[in-house]
């Protein structure tokens, strides 16, 4: 083969590389063996501190709750263990019955008629919602309206998925704006060139707020409105589809999902009937086969590439099939029921949890005059970074540190508490809270 | 397959009837039966607006593909056939009739002249 090319020895390929790159010395370590390896990569991890052995109080988009074991049993049965949905999908009727009832169950959850089969996380999906909002409008309306208050790393995607397109706008998140509950600046930048306006419900810091006037006000200029929500809120709150939300995107972590280093996630995605012929991703329908028997057919891959190839508006034409799946069995498990108590839980624990850390002295709840879920931001009284380092050697990881995404909130932490919290633990947080920060 | 002689055609498979100045548009026996099934059909113009010949008028998808529809002469979108929308079929069912997508004011009726007539399409047609 070399003869073929013209070149005498293999290092001649090389030759166009600077000499001093082309054979690095890699000072790798001695050739180890595969038991040895283990070991090493075993003392490496166990460095690594988990929630099982720490008290967690950090949320900010990803949550610590409790999932049955069935959960991690059925998602591993081979028939199941895959990511994709199969390419001959009607020969998979098992996955195509998981998808049809996500999409049952995201929109129950949302209060919206159609969900796609998802998307890789909350924040892709929520970019997803820009897309679709733009090619909605053709391309006509040139504005994008973020929240402050939509988790910054949602905001952060946006815009590196939007970053190769020019006539686009991605504002409204300006320190400027500002993040207060009533809305008022923001809502006010809402115009005729808008598409699409974006706001987290329970927002970042956990609030709940009333969006039916915004989305009345985008309304009326033709912008529609896209929801960021927590799933496991909406068991208790009103869903975005009865305010008239058009979009409804979220992380679907909370639904069984572990924490993981941050992935694999699960971004829900769903729409009013008007969008349906809009959305990425496929929608999976039950119907009846030639003998009469139910069965599931995907009835609709508008927007995939394979229809539309060239014309496509949008790369997503798979889904995150196994956390789907995970999230789907997790539902069942809790049922209705359940799944309230799981909520109500949160709610109330977290809701214990910032009456006692609002009660030492220096600590204060801010946003304390409006409603929030679990979580909920706490103004300290010292240095926010000085103060979680202390609590980590208790164990606490206190929470989130809002400093650096908002600066208007200085020391600020971002406290979230789920179903899984001992009240225990939280009293053991008042305690050390109060410990150290008298030091 | 159907070649009115009334109509002219383009090569990507639309035809237009010009009665008084006003052309009506839409997609041949041939693209329909090619589609298969159309399941939707998706206007990206307007009523009053400005189109250039070769120029999208609309997105017309069927279970196999979607296939975009041009303009084949310069003009102003009079009205377009929005019902469709609701009833893509209609789509198969008549292409040179109820199956129409839009109306148009022409700029120029000189342009019609670069457009294939029945026999010439038919021919193009059959050579693919």
């Amino acid at each position: 083969m070399l003869k073929t090319i013209g070149v005498e020895k293999i290092e001649d390929l090389f030759d166009k590389l600077p000499e001093d790159f082309r054979f690095p010395d890699l000072k790798l370590p001695p050739q180890q063996t595969e038991m040895e390896i283990a070991a090493d990569l075993d003392e490496i991890s166990s460095s690594n501190g988990s929630t099982k052995e720490l008290i967690s109080f950090l949320g900010a988009g990803a949550y610590d709750h409790y999932t049955p074991a069935a959960v991690d049993n059925l998602l591993q049965r081979g028939e199941f263990y895959t990511a994709y949905t199969p390419y001959q999908p009607e020969i998979s009727q098992g996955t195509l019955q998981a998808i049809f009832e996500y999409q049952s169950m995201i929109g129950q959850l949302t209060g919206m008629s159609v969900s796609n089969a998802s998307h890789y996380d909350g924040a892709t999906a929520c970019a997803e919602a820009v897309i679709m909002a733009y090619h909605h409008f053709r391309g006509k309306r040139h504005k994008v309206l973020l929240s402050r208050a939509l988790n910054p790393q949602y905001r952060q995607v946006v815009r590196t998925y939007m970053q190769g397109n020019p006539d686009l706008t991605i504002t409204g998140d300006e320190q400027a704006v500002g993040i207060d509950a009533d809305l008022k600046n923001f809502t006010a930048l809402i115009d005729n060139d808008t598409a699409v306006v974006i706001v987290q419900y329970p927002d970042f810091f956990g609030r709940v707020i009333n969006y039916k006037p915004l989305i009345e006000a985008a309304h009326a200029q033709g912008a529609l409105v896209a929801v960021a929500v927590n799933p496991t809120a909406l068991a208790l709150l009103t869903p975005p589809g009865e305010i008239g939300a058009d979009i409804v995107v979220g992380e679907g972590q909370p639904l069984g999902i572990p924490l993981s280093y941050g992935g694999p996630y699960l971004g829900f995605f769903a729409v009013n009937e008007e969008l349906i012929r809009k959305i990425s991703g496929r929608l999976v329908g039950q119907t009846t086969d030639v003998q009469g028997q139910l069965a599931y057919v995907l009835t609709l891959t508008a927007r995939e590439q394979h229809i539309r190839r060239e014309k496509a508006t949008s790369n997503i034409c798979s889904n995150q099939g196994l956390m789907m799946l995970a999230s789907t069995i997790y539902l069942t498990l809790l049922g209705k029921q359940g799944f309230k108590q799981v909520a109500n839980l949160c709610y109330q624990k977290a809701h214990y949890a910032a009456s006692q850390i609002n009660a030492i002295t220096g600590y204060s709840q801010v946003f304390s005059e409006t409603p929030f879920f679990h979580e909920f931001v706490i103004k300290a009284p010292v240095n926010t970074e000085h103060l979680l380092l202390d609590l980590r050697g208790y164990d606490i990881l206190g929470g989130y540190d809002l400093s650096h995404d908002y600066p208007e909130l200085k020391n600020c932490l971002l406290i979230a508490v789920t179903e899984k919290m001992p009240r225990e633990n939280i009293d053991f947080l008042h305690d050390t809270l109060l410990e150290v920060t008298h030091d | 397959m159907e070649y009115p002689k009334d109509l002219k055609y383009m090569k990507s498979d639309e035809w237009i009837k010009v009665e008084n100045g006003i052309g009506t548009i839409g997609i041949s026996d041939y693209a329909q039966d090619s589609l298969s099934d159309v399941v939707y059909v998706e206007f990206i113009v307007d009523p009053d607006q400005k189109v250039a010949a070769g120029e999208g008028l609309a997105t017309v998808e069927s279970v196999k593909a979607a296939a975009e529809v041009n303009m084949p002469v310069s003009g102003t979108i009079l009205e377009i056939n929005s019902g469709l929308s609701d009833t893509p079929e209609v789509l198969n069912q008549s292409p040179y009739g109820d199956g129409w997508l839009v109306k148009v004011q022409l700029d120029d009726e000189s342009e019609l002249d670069a457009l294939m007539d029945a026999e010439a399409y038919e021919a193009y047609c059959q050579g693919r």
